[in-house]
């Protein structure tokens, strides 16, 4: 194989040497090579960039000047034949919405021409990222670094990421879905896989093309290819970048980048990373997220294996009202000043939770702040060691301050129930560890813990409906239950799906039947899709949301009548599966004389939207 | 590698006093400071439950009790261990306020840990009211040897410089550790239990303490003191 002397600077012939190898090439069997023009516009590598389909918000010009400036600091020289999978041939064309790339997929194998007369921003997004993977094997431009790039690979920070995956290696780029969160300056923060250094080229060039489409009063939203989703998220200084094969939706995978966004403000607040950002532009993020990369691989594990994350709803642990009842009073009871939540967790599913009145009058606890919550518990086993006291932020209840967070498990050690306590002073370590004790006493006075024990998910074979194997309902908030917790329930997952493999592939399933129900373009209300190996019928009303799988055989009268009886069902259940009064509590200086009655006030409206339509 | 560590005084007689008596239980509030990856929370387990695994890293900060049996007295360690990473450096000195006992850790291993120990110290010095803190400095990771960047000696000129207490420990192998609490404990007793304010005492609680009841069991390390 051969290729251009790179070291010759800024290439000023193209050179296309196309080797046959097919398989993810290491560096020596690159199958392409190609160079920069001096105008930037690379020939075609033999219907290779076809059909990178780029989305932004309108379509854009893209004026050569503006690639010119990119292409020369990048310096981009080579390509190999990784990026297929971001490039490869004819996306679906009609998801284009870029006349220029569109016009790209029209240009013949052959057609070395070069095109003067404007950018191609597809292939751009190609040479770019390709440019990046060559420099991570080492056989880019070793030892020249261009100005955009040298903000990702200044020198190392102390501590090393503990993800040594190789980032050249076929696996890594067989991943189903990659996240990458980098600053505005490109300097990498967080990588799913493998280390943010071996990255930094890679993410460089992410800004790069983030940066050249807003350089023409634009944003990148997303790149599509046969295989490949890439989708772009810009909050304040950071981007946001998920590369995925699993088919989701654009809209779902933003959702999860917003989660991630999320997740790193729970740690460091909105307003710390702008200030930090504001000061010093080229800030490397990753010393203060140092030590939370856990955290963050949780979550995404989390999201493409629980559809809480899909759903925006909380999952709670079914338990039998009385006894959610008596744990919710028993909390009540435990609280000392500036205490705004107590919140009770078994098996990472919610038991119960209590608010403090007057916080929860102004603003309600959103689902995904909970998730981070559970998340964040879930992924440090460090706090089954003792008790925690953290600094945390509940970026949808306020993205600028800090709750301080008690955490400690109640039945060491086994350490399945966990005791979370929000408080809004940080000195209050000592009074909110005393509330634990109290809790602690009253539990055990009462035997909670053993009822706890026996808590569990529930069967769909409990339902009573042939042919039903699995469903998820949420019902949506009305006027009734407007300060309630959106919640789901869901039954376990069984066979045949009790496999990860067929977990995911049911969960696949749904995320496409929510797709099609929330598509922006053309959403639907109800859908019933006959699939390989079962039936899936997914319905939305002003009242819920529901997903329910069946057997492949199931008639559409069959799967009708069977949600009816799933719908009688839940609401007869709803008791158990759903928190249905958030308990509160006073703990501001000046109580009111009960502070359940708010409670009651709610109790009174015995019908809150389940299922009215029945 | 212990030869560094003053002989404990009277080590031997430690736990003979367990069994008996209205012996005062004094409060030790100590925090543990330290880089990320030094091993603070490995160290608080061994003191705790004398276990050692692989943990995640600490977020914000642990609570963790040990009681400790001196001869004339019983010290209830209240250990904070600290998150190392930088994010929660603004909330430490709500950690460090008014500890007893300050144990800087750093990496034998990792050379940038002992320069952060410095950072720590001088931090610590600016809070501290001569007297009142026992302060320590302790290089952790004593298995590393062949990767050894600090030298015992550097470590123990840089707390002789500054009269601290020094040691070297393996939080892997427990080398050193209980030695570590026991020099600690008497230290602590020593220079603040006779003030007046000095020391607290605890008064247990009627109720259920479910960390007092861990923090009980591992005894036994006391025992292995001595040669």
């Amino acid at each position: 194989m051969e290729r251009d002397n790179h070291q010759e600077g800024e290439a000023q012939g193209v050179k296309i040497c196309d080797s046959p190898s097919e398989s993810n090439p290491p560096a020596d069997t690159l199958a392409t090579s190609l160079s920069l023009l001096g105008n930037h516009m690379f020939p075609d590598p033999v219907e290779r960039n076809d059909g990178t389909t780029v989305v932004k918000e309108e379509p854009a010009d893209l004026h050569l000047s503006d690639v010119t400036a990119q292409e020369q600091s990048l310096d981009a020289e080579h390509v190999s034949n990784q990026v297929k999978k971001l490039e490869t041939e004819a996306a679906e064309n009609s998801e284009c919405q870029n006349n220029e790339s569109t016009e790209t997929t029209e240009r013949g194998t052959e057609d070395a021409a070069i095109d003067n007369d404007q950018s191609d921003s597809g292939e751009f997004v190609v040479t770019m990222l390709a440019k990046a993977k060559l420099e991570e094997q080492g056989i880019g431009v070793k030892g020249r670094s261009s100005p955009l790039l040298e903000a990702g690979t200044q020198e190392s920070p102390a501590f090393m990421s503990h993800r040594d995956e190789d980032v050249t290696a076929d696996s890594w780029r067989q991943h189903r879905k990659h996240v990458f969160v980098l600053s505005e300056a490109g300097k990498p923060i967080y990588s799913r896989y493998g280390s943010e250094e071996a990255l930094s080229s890679t993410m460089g060039v992410m800004m790069a093309l983030v940066s050249f489409v807003q350089s023409s009063d634009n944003i990148i939203r997303s790149v599509y290819s046969e295989e490949h989703t890439v989708v772009f998220l810009q909050k304040g200084p950071l981007v946001l970048v998920c590369v995925s094969s699993s088919r989701q939706s654009e809209q779902q995978l933003r959702g999860e980048l917003l989660y991630v966004y999320y997740q790193i403000i729970s740690m460091l607040t909105q307003a710390s990373i702008s200030r930090i950002f504001e000061h010093k532009k080229n800030y490397d993020l990753r010393r203060l997220l140092a030590g939370s990369e856990k955290i963050l691989d949780g979550l995404l594990n989390l999201v493409d294996s629980d559809p809480s994350f899909l759903l925006a709803a909380i999952h709670c642990l079914p338990l039998a009202s009385s006894l959610r009842d008596s744990l919710s009073q028993i909390l009540q009871k435990a609280i000392t000043p500036n205490l705004v939540f107590s919140i009770l967790i078994a098996k990472n599913q919610l038991l119960t939770i209590v608010q403090e009145k007057t916080v929860i009058e102004d603003t309600r606890l959103e689902p995904a702040d909970v998730h981070l919550l559970l998340n964040l518990i879930g992924a440090s086993s460090a706090f089954q060691a003792g008790e925690i006291w953290t600094p945390i932020c509940l970026p949808l209840f306020n993205p600028d301050c800090y709750f301080y967070a008690y955490i400690s498990y109640l039945d060491p050690p086994e350490c399945t129930v966990c005791l979370l306590l929000l408080s809004t002073d940080k000195e209050a370590f000592y009074a909110v560890a005393e509330c634990k004790r109290k809790i602690e006493e009253a539990m055990v006075a009462q035997n909670s813990l053993s009822l706890i024990a026996k808590a569990q998910s529930y069967s769909v074979s409990q339902v009573g409906v042939s042919d039903l194997r699995h469903f998820m309902y949420k019902p949506f908030d009305v006027p009734d239950n407007y300060r309630q917790l959106t919640q789901f329930t869901s039954p376990e997952m069984e066979a045949p799906y009790s496999s990860e493999g067929e977990k995911m592939r049911l969960l696949d399933l749904y995320r496409y039947m929510h797709s099609r129900i929330h598509s922006t373009s053309r959403p639907l209300k109800l859908i019933y899709h006959v699939a390989e190996r079962e039936t899936l019928l997914a319905w939305v009303t002003s009242k819920f949301e529901l997903y329910t799988c069946f057997s492949p055989l199931v008639t559409k009268a069959c799967a009708i009548t069977a949600i009816t009886k799933l719908l009688r069902w839940i609401k007869k259940e709803e008791d158990r599966l759903f928190i249905r009064y958030p308990p509160k509590y006073s703990t501001t200086p000046n109580p009111s004389k009960s502070s359940r009655g708010g409670k009651s006030d709610q109790q009174d409206s015995t019908d809150n939207g389940f299922l009215s339509l029945l | 590698m212990g030869e560094n560590l003053p002989r404990v005084p009277g080590g031997a007689q430690l736990h003979s006093d367990t069994l008996h008596g209205p012996v005062r239980t004094l409060r030790v509030k100590m925090v543990i400071l330290g880089s990320s990856g030094v091993g603070k929370s490995s160290l608080a387990l061994r003191f705790v439950r004398d276990e050692f695994k692989n943990p995640s890293p600490t977020v914000g900060c642990a609570y963790l009790t040990r009681v400790v049996h001196l001869s004339d007295v019983t010290l209830r360690f209240e250990i904070w261990d600290t998150a190392g990473q930088e994010k929660y450096h603004s909330v430490t000195p709500l950690y460090y306020r008014g500890a007893h006992a300050a144990l800087v850790v750093y990496d034998i291993s990792k050379r940038e840990t002992f320069v952060r120990a410095q950072v720590w110290l001088k931090e610590l010095e600016k809070q501290y009211i001569p007297g009142s803190t026992v302060m320590c400095l302790v290089g952790n990771k004593g298995d590393l040897d062949q990767e050894r960047q600090i030298s015992v000696q550097e470590g123990q000129a840089l707390a002789s410089d500054r009269s601290l207490f020094f040691t070297e420990t393996s939080v892997l192998s427990g080398d050193q550790i209980s030695e570590l609490l026991l020099g600690i404990a008497h230290r602590v007793y020593e220079c603040i239990g006779g003030q007046q304010g000095g020391l607290s005492e605890w008064k247990e609680t009627p109720l259920i303490d479910l960390h007092h009841r861990d923090t009980f069991t591992p005894f036994a390390s006391c025992c292995k003191v001595g040669p």
